[in-house]
């Protein structure tokens, strides 16, 4: 892992943690959208929330792929999850929120997820590329060997 | 009949969401480390790569479905059932796909991570 995958990483987790408060922020200022008031798409999309809610989810989107391109979803999922401690935390200190003691609990379930995950590898899958020199080699040998030559090719590049 | 309603809904969510992210975490399986691409060959190869990507497509789309029947599940659902039961499930359902169709190891720590998180963010969000 190098710093550049941190900072991805925490961007994917900021991201979507801003995107959506900004985003349920704009939607409770234009009132509920239902299959008979379709315009109302398109009203929410005018408020200035909502749009930029929608950006920040667009960053969120390109970080999130470019985090998959060289980790796991099982891993990529969990590490990115703080963003809802990150909600919770703002709705304390920003908004002066009540956080209840069952809330407490989940930040520190999350928070616990967000470690365990941390301690292991980031990439365990194997995908044949298009051109890849390992993967002739790896496809014959056991999955050990498999799983270590992506996980080495990976920390090489 | 209205609990069936709800769990229908979150269920489809749960289901599409879970196809997008396994989608597109394929399609970005195949395009390779974007940074290596990225200081290699340029932005644009990294664009390229990942437009040529059937299931980049597919997986947006799938993406763009669980989007919005969570925001119709809002509209009418109950709002503290839909949101935290939907977000929990997915991770889940992601860590069971994976598995199944990423091949990914997923190994005990992940699973008490995937276990841990989908609880946290039920009581968070509930």
């Amino acid at each position: 892992m190098t710093f550049r995958k941190y900072l991805v990483l925490a961007g994917v987790t900021v991201f979507a943690a801003a995107g959506d408060s900004m985003l349920s922020h704009g939607m409770k200022q234009t009132g509920s959208v239902s299959l008979h008031h379709l315009q109302g798409v398109i009203l929410a999309l005018l408020n200035p929330w909502v749009a930029s809610g929608i950006l920040l989810l667009l960053a969120f989107f390109a970080s999130y792929m470019n985090a998959l391109s060289w980790a796991d979803l099982t891993y990529v999922l969990p590490a990115t999850s703080l963003g809802y401690v990150l909600l919770a935390l703002v709705a304390k200190f920003a908004l002066h929120e009540q956080i209840s003691l069952l809330r407490w609990l989940g930040i520190v379930l999350i928070s616990g997820g967000v470690g365990f995950v941390a301690g292991g590898e980031a990439l365990t899958s194997h995908v044949h590329h298009s051109s890849p020199p390992f993967a002739k080699g790896a496809k014959d040998g056991p999955a050990e060997a498999e799983v270590a030559s992506a996980v080495s090719s990976g920390s090489e590049r | 009949m209205k609990h069936l309603y709800t769990w229908s809904a979150i269920l489809i969510v749960v289901f599409f969401s879970v196809v997008g992210d396994i989608l597109i975490a394929r399609a970005m399986k195949k395009v390779g480390d974007v940074h290596e691409l990225w200081d290699r060959w340029g932005l644009w190869a990294v664009v390229g790569r990942v437009l040529s990507r059937p299931s980049f497509f597919l997986g947006v789309a799938a993406m763009a479905v669980a989007f919005f029947s969570l925001l119709f599940a809002l509209s009418w659902g109950d709002v503290s059932l839909v949101a935290p039961a939907a977000a929990s499930l997915t991770f889940i359902g992601n860590a069971f796909a994976a598995k199944i169709f990423l091949h990914e190891k997923v190994d005990r720590r992940r699973w008490i991570a995937a276990v841990l998180v989908a609880a946290g963010v039920a009581l968070l969000a509930g």
